[in-house]
């Protein structure tokens, strides 16, 4: 538990701020100290722990793959090598199952997104204070060290899939053709604003679905962590009381971290997944 | 927790990664996995047709084996014929030799018989004149008589 929080609400608080880079009410531009500032810099601001994490990932991540992908020999593979072709040769069965068109960047699309935000969601599992204790160490007032808590993160991957969706719908089906998809179905021309107003509905739920599940999932996750800290956070001496919570948050702390093994990987394949699926629906000529 | 250009931030960077690993990931480790793959398949390809070639090979030489076999029975038996061919020759020469052999002893028989009776008939012919002279009581002019002599060993 930081130092700086004395209350529950608090520490709950200064755990779900991200560390933003803005204009502040000043006029300088600068980090944001506290949930207000960060709120007041409006659009035009940076939250710097989800993207130094998200980049820091996704580098190491591109860098093993580099590595893995250079050093591939004809041989028998071995350590991390073994890891990389297993990785790719699951991301392309996956995809093999549920994409039917034939385009070459989906495969390393899924295999992107599944390692990159399995990574994200990895950090769940760092002890939940030590990386904001560190930061306060060092000066900086807020640490978000999981990106997929942040909707920016998730928001800003489901949009990236959206627009590859509506790119490959227009590639596939012309720019007619999309149009006719979003409005000439289901009850043909005559109900044109209903057919479009559906597949419209239809049409974004894509990434928000995409976005809000990661995000919730890991929110929800992390909230939950959050929590099982409070209880050793009430400390009071050597009592019975102290000692039973205590005890109790590390035994929580155990399962819950556990079962999210569970969650982190299941959210990274689910986003994986209905990304391919979306990618095959755009490129699927259907009715 | 507000919406930021994180959203964008975040959208580039995902952007960045699939493009790096669409190009420099991707293709490379597929390519090595797809030539493991064949690399995988020849070898047992390869496995396949040699256990092919020493089935053959076993084959071939049982095969050998067994003309190699009937060609020492077959070579066996002509030895056979052949040796006892010969010895139906040689049985056949040494009737031959030996008929030879007899009939040269019985000639030689023959002529000795003769000889002999040659003989005995001169013998003969001299004691049946000394004979004849002693009951004579005189010599007998054996030129004389030459012819008579001659006579009586032709009819001996």
């Amino acid at each position: 538990m930081s130092s700086e929080a004395h209350t529950s609400a608090e520490y709950i608080k200064h755990h779900l701020q991200n560390l933003t880079y803005g204009q502040l009410p000043d006029g300088a531009w600068g980090v944001a100290h506290t949930p207000e500032e960060a709120k007041a810099m409006g659009f035009w601001a940076l939250n710097l722990d989800t993207v130094i994490m998200s980049l820091l990932l996704g580098v190491i991540l591109m860098f093993v793959f580099r590595r893995a992908a250079t050093s591939t020999a004809t041989g028998a593979p071995s350590g991390l090598l073994n890891f990389c072709e297993w990785a790719v040769e699951f991301v392309d069965s996956s995809v093999r199952g549920s994409f039917t068109a034939k385009n070459d960047m989906v495969a390393p699309l899924a295999l992107t997104i599944f390692f990159w935000v399995f990574s994200m969601n990895l950090m769940d599992l760092l002890p939940i204070d030590y990386v904001p204790l560190l930061m306060h160490e060092l000066g900086v007032p807020f640490f978000k060290v999981v990106p997929s808590t942040d909707p920016n993160a998730t928001f800003g991957m489901a949009i990236g899939v959206f627009l590859l969706v509506l790119y490959y719908s227009v590639k596939m089906k012309g720019v007619g053709g999309f149009v006719g998809e979003l409005t000439l179905q289901p009850f043909g021309k005559w109900g044109m604003p209903v057919n479009f107003l559906l597949e419209g509905v239809n049409l974004i739920a894509k990434p928000i679905s995409l976005a809000l599940r990661l995000f919730g999932n890991m929110y929800a996750g992390e909230m939950i962590f959050i929590l099982i800290a409070l209880m050793g956070g009430t400390w009071a001496g050597v009592t019975l009381g102290s000692t039973t919570l205590y005890g109790s948050q590390i035994l929580l702390s155990l399962g819950w971290a556990i079962f999210h093994i569970l969650i982190v990987t299941l959210q990274a394949f689910i986003f994986m997944t209905l990304t391919v699926v979306y990618l095959d629906m755009a490129h699927q000529e259907h009715h | 927790m507000n919406i930021n250009a994180t959203l964008l931030a975040q959208t580039i960077m995902f952007a960045l990664f699939v493009w790096f690993c669409m190009k420099f990931v991707w293709p490379p480790i597929m390519a090595a996995l797809d030539q493991r793959k064949k690399l995988i398949a020849d070898g047992l390809a390869n496995a396949e047709r040699a256990k092919h070639d020493l089935e053959l090979a076993s084959k071939r030489s049982a095969e050998i084996l067994r003309e190699a076999k009937e060609k020492v029975s077959e070579i066996v038996g002509n030895g056979e014929k052949r040796a006892s061919e010969i010895v139906e020759a040689a049985k056949v020469q040494a009737k031959v030799e030996g008929d030879r052999i007899i009939a040269g002893a019985k000639a030689e028989i023959d002529q000795e018989v003769f000889r002999a009776k040659e003989q005995l008939r001169t013998q003969v012919s001299s004691i049946a004149l000394a004979g004849a002279a002693k009951i004579l009581g005189r010599e007998i002019d054996a030129k004389a008589h030459n012819d008579l002599l001659d006579k009586l060993v032709s009819e001996i």
